[in-house]
């Protein structure tokens, strides 16, 4: 008799006549719900990720948000030129590709604001354009581990993000890469268009396809083993950008 | 035979840590004389009681998520064969594959025997309960093979021999000044002007394990929930050793009980809303990792998931204990429980303490075996209204207690009581004599064994001059 | 109202004042109380310790002494809370007694409770001059949920100062046999209890257990601190003449 037999076997015996199969209650919230996207930098700034949102209505303002960039973390200074966006009811139809409606010139100046020079790793799929003159994009098609441990930063895109949690998660399509491109490096920038946003998890987990690999991200690295307390900066990344495009 | 085979069994003895040295008194009272230890768990549960507090206050429909969850949880445990049989076709079918082991030593075995197929010596591990239940870490140790525990508590733990005290944070009974010190003395290769600082204490442990994620080729990891209808594995987590062992290595082993499976993708709604915030206090925990089998050209090309029951099934056979099984490793209840806070984990004797470790490991064991653990609440109830998929962790140790080995002595008095007081004129002398007892001899002040450990520190009230009943009657 | 009055046998043996208090506080509001003889103990101290099987006559005791009545109080969280929640339970197979233990317990009613909710008053017309502290036992807070009735009651006592305790709702470790079975954890738990009761500067202690009172107090007494506890029935039953 196999151990799996044995198992099912005990399963069987232990539930007996059979347990009961209750009603599983759904009346909690699950959506849609308005997006607040002046709520999801709060929640994103309260777990130390820097954020800096294009948008369009105020194209000068591209001063990060607040937020704790741990150390390593490049100057984070303003974004200029960000200019309105795109069509953006285009952009509602799902999983549109991750450069339409988001405006290159502003992710570039973005970019150049974190970063200034250096190498970061982009995944295949990533519009080059969006790296800013002086840093050099390193494609991953299928880079060694120690290669990308030794960028100095990783630029993606994003599949979908929480608002109430502050949380982004990364579904390894073409523009977000394998996992590992957004582990190793310290410096994780993150591109998000708004039409990605949802209010809640149920709206997110609705969205999301499980049988791609995710990874659901609430900040930088942390850890809460040292008296309990969130100290930022352990294995991942130590320095979360994340650059809202449109609203 | 098969009849036989097929029964639902305890967790072995002799191997895994499920069973303690001592009874949970002896073990609290030398706790309860460590200050050091006293004040770090103090500050530390108080510190995520708030937390918590603060993110659950601001979910509007937090009791309707429980009870959700507890549905869900209760729907899984009615249909696991079917619903383990559809995680294994799916996980197969994406390219992973399925192991079952009905106790600690078959799971230990398998494992090891994956890590050899794989030729290696060394393998990287992601903090799992259910590893440290069945005593993996001393089975590879056995068999020459290194486990290196990442999470930076198991760290903690490891490098300084001592043994896990809670379920989300290990190492919770050690402070910044001593953690400190553990690395300044077991990490190799430390900065020797280490502060106690804890961004410069992970840092330390970042640089540490830095080399050791880039090359090792085996990881171990546990799983918080497998989702049957898709085969998709979620490990919850917050430093990115997590991600970093279920990512970087070839070969993945993960090793989880049968009861954490979830029915269906949508069911992880629930509980990705209830789990952050009830463990770490946090909307959303950093980093949640899921996988189905294996994806070319991302991640571990060799995927292996090892289904555990070690007791599992007796603990199902239960009809009110089963709900032990919803346990999701929260430990809210630990946080909460009054007893916890001054005794920590290690009295517990299990790898499992607090609350649930009283409700879980008798069961796991049988509860000969630990039959000090459901005496080691004071029945608060705090547990029960903090447990997210609101488990009646009172009323199950109600329920433990009276399968308990009973104390001869205690049987016959309890059952003399008993007597005496189904018969109303018997309780009404026995009223009088305690009264006079006590008036002639020891005024008011103490008890016999076994009760002066309850006198020990307390007054008894003087006795009344009448009981109720004769003021009654007398009226 | 007709109020069949369940003493529990700790009250009984060792705090009748608490009793009596209960008796003289539901008559002078009005009602009648009567005090079937025939109960003894309601089983918790058997049911809580592992003993169920010895329980059951008791639970089928209290059943038939209370049967008869409309409403039921006693002055104790967590004997009502074990009437409600394990009685029926400990019947087990027995569904007949379970179905009657439950019958009973629904018609069951802590003293605050009843006040409130039942008798629909807060204000008794008590007078305790006194700085007191409240604490809301661990089964009157979380098994019967009583919230904040018996808070309600004591502000209404005329003269009576109520200062809040701090991290009230700790338990104070008494727990029945657990007192006994870990004695040292129990210790532990009062001293946090006792540090509390004593940071308020109340000069009693209240609250809607006898047991835990019995706990708090024994401690409170043994380090000679000055402190009282007095059961919240005796509060209310206070008057200014
Ligand atoms: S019993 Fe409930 S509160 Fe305790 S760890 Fe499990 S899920 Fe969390």
């Amino acid at each position: 008799m196999s151990s799996k037999d044995v198992i099912l076997d005990r399963i069987r015996a232990a539930l007996g006549a059979g347990a009961e199969t209750p009603e599983i209650p759904r009346d909690y919230r699950r959506g849609p719900a308005q997006v607040d996207l002046d709520l999801l930098v709060e929640r994103l700034v309260d777990y130390k990720a820097v954020v800096h949102r294009l948008t369009a209505e105020k194209p000068d303002t591209g001063e990060p948000v607040a937020g704790g960039g741990v150390e390593g973390s490049g100057p984070q200074a303003g974004v200029g030129g960000a200019r309105p966006l795109d069509d953006l009811d285009h952009l509602a139809e799902g999983r549109a590709n991750a450069q339409v409606g988001v405006e290159a010139a502003a992710v570039r100046a973005a970019i150049a604001g974190i970063l200034g020079a250096g190498t970061v790793v982009v995944p295949p799929g990533l519009p080059l354009e969006w790296l800013p003159d002086g840093v050099h994009g390193l494609v991953d098609d299928g880079l060694s581990a120690e290669r990308i441990a030794a960028a100095d930063g990783v630029v993606t895109a994003a599949a979908v993000a929480v608002v109430e949690t502050g949380t982004i998660v990364l579904d390894a399509s073409p523009d977000q890469g394998r996992r590992i491109i957004s582990l190793l490096p310290d410096l994780h920038i993150c591109v998000l268009r708004a039409d990605q946003v949802v209010a809640s998890v149920p709206e997110a987990v609705a969205r999301l396809d499980p049988t791609r690999p995710l990874t659901w991200i609430s900040g930088p690295s942390a850890t809460s083993d040292i008296e309990l307390n969130r100290v930022e900066g352990v294995h991942g990344p130590r320095n979360l950008h994340v650059i809202l495009a449109g609203q | 035979m098969s009849t036989f085979l097929g029964m639902p069994v305890h967790a072995p003895r002799g191997v895994g840590h499920l069973r303690g040295d001592e009874s949970f008194p002896d073990a609290a009272r030398t706790a309860l004389g460590d200050s050091q230890l006293r004040r770090n768990l103090q500050h530390a549960t108080t510190t995520i009681r708030g937390k918590s507090g603060r993110v659950i206050a601001e979910l509007p429909d937090w009791q309707e998520l429980r009870s959700a969850g507890s549905a869900l949880k209760s729907y899984t445990m009615a249909h696991l064969p079917e619903l383990l049989e559809q995680l294994e076709e799916k996980v197969t079918a994406a390219g992973g594959v399925v192991h079952w082991a009905a106790d600690a030593n078959e799971a230990d075995r398998i494992v090891t025997d994956l890590v050899r197929a794989a030729g290696e010596q060394r393998v990287i591990k992601v903090k799992s309960m259910a590893t440290q239940e069945i005593g993996l870490n001393e089975a590879l140790e056995a068999a020459g093979i290194t486990p290196v525990e990442t999470d930076l508590a198991e760290l903690i733990v490891q490098l300084g021999n001592d043994k896990p005290s809670h379920i989300l944070v290990p190492a919770i009974h050690r402070n910044r000044s001593e953690i400190r010190e553990i690395f300044l003395r077991a990490m190799p290769g430390v900065d020797p002007k280490l502060t106690d600082d804890p961004p410069v204490l992970a840092g330390a442990a970042r640089r540490y394990l830095r080399e050791t994620f880039l090359s090792t080729k085996v990881a171990v990891s546990g799983a918080n929930f497998a989702i049957a209808d898709t085969g998709t594995l979620a490990v919850v987590e917050s430093e990115g050793n997590g991600r970093m062992c279920l990512t970087l290595p070839e070969t993945l082993i993960t090793v989880m009980g049968i009861e954490k499976l979830v029915p269906t993708w949508q069911d992880l709604e629930v509980f990705l809303q209830l789990l952050p915030r009830a463990s770490t206090g946090e909307r959303m925990n950093p980093y949640t990792s899921m996988w189905t089998g294996v994806t070319p050209g991302d991640g571990p090309q060799n995927f292996h998931l090892v289904l555990l029951d070690n007791g599992r099934t007796a603990v199902l056979a239960d009809e009110v204990g089963r709900q032990a099984l919803h346990c999701i490793r929260c430990s809210a209840c630990l946080n909460v429980c009054p007893v916890y806070e001054r005794t920590g984990g290690h009295a517990y004797g299990s790898v499992y303490p607090g609350p649930i470790g009283a409700i879980l490991s008798p069961q796991l064991t049988g509860v000969a075996d630990n039959a000090s653990l459901p005496y080691a609440s004071s029945l608060c109830g705090a547990c029960f209204d903090a447990c997210p998929v609101k488990i009646d962790i009172p009323s199950i140790l109600v329920h433990l207690r009276n399968q308990a080995p009973h104390p001869r002595t205690e049987a016959a008095v309890m059952a003399a009581a008993a007597y005496t007081m189904d018969h109303p004129r018997l309780y009404r002398s026995a009223q009088r004599a305690a009264k006079l007892s006590r008036i002639a001899g020891r005024r008011g002040r103490g008890l016999p064994p076994p009760l002066n450990g309850w006198s020990a520190s307390r007054d008894l009230p003087a006795p009344p001059k009448e009981t109720f009943r004769d003021w009654w009657r007398n009226r | 109202m007709r109020i069949a009055l369940f003493v529990t046998c700790l009250a009984d043996t060792m705090f009748p004042a608490a009793a009596k208090a209960t008796v003289l506080l539901l008559e002078r509001l009005g009602h009648e109380v009567v005090f079937p003889e025939e109960q003894t103990c309601c089983g918790q101290m058997h049911i809580n310790t592992g003993y169920q099987k010895d329980a059951l006559p008791l639970v089928k005791r209290h059943v038939k002494t209370f049967e008869p009545y409309d409403v039921v109080v006693a002055p104790s969280g967590s004997c009502v809370g074990s009437v409600r929640h394990q009685h029926a339970m400990v019947a087990g197979a027995d569904a007949g007694l379970a179905a009657r233990a439950s019958a009973v317990a629904a018609r069951t009613y802590e003293l605050s409770e009843l006040l409130v909710d039942v008798l629909g008053v807060e204000d008794v017309g008590a007078y305790y001059p006194h700085r007191v502290t409240y604490h809301p036992t661990c089964h009157s807070l979380r098994v019967l949920r009583v919230g904040d009735k018996p808070v309600r009651l004591l502000r209404n006592v005329r003269g009576l100062d109520l200062v809040e305790l701090p991290a009230a709702e700790q338990c104070c470790g008494f727990g029945g046999t657990f007192s006994v079975k870990n004695a040292d954890t129990s210790t532990a738990m009062l001293a946090d209890k006792m540090r509390h009761v004593l940071d308020t500067g109340a000069d009693v202690c209240t609250a809607g257990d006898a047991s835990c009172l019995m706990h708090i107090g024994g401690g409170l007494s043994r380090l000679r601190t000055g402190v009282r506890t007095v059961h919240l029935a005796e509060i209310l039953a206070s008057t200014e003449a």
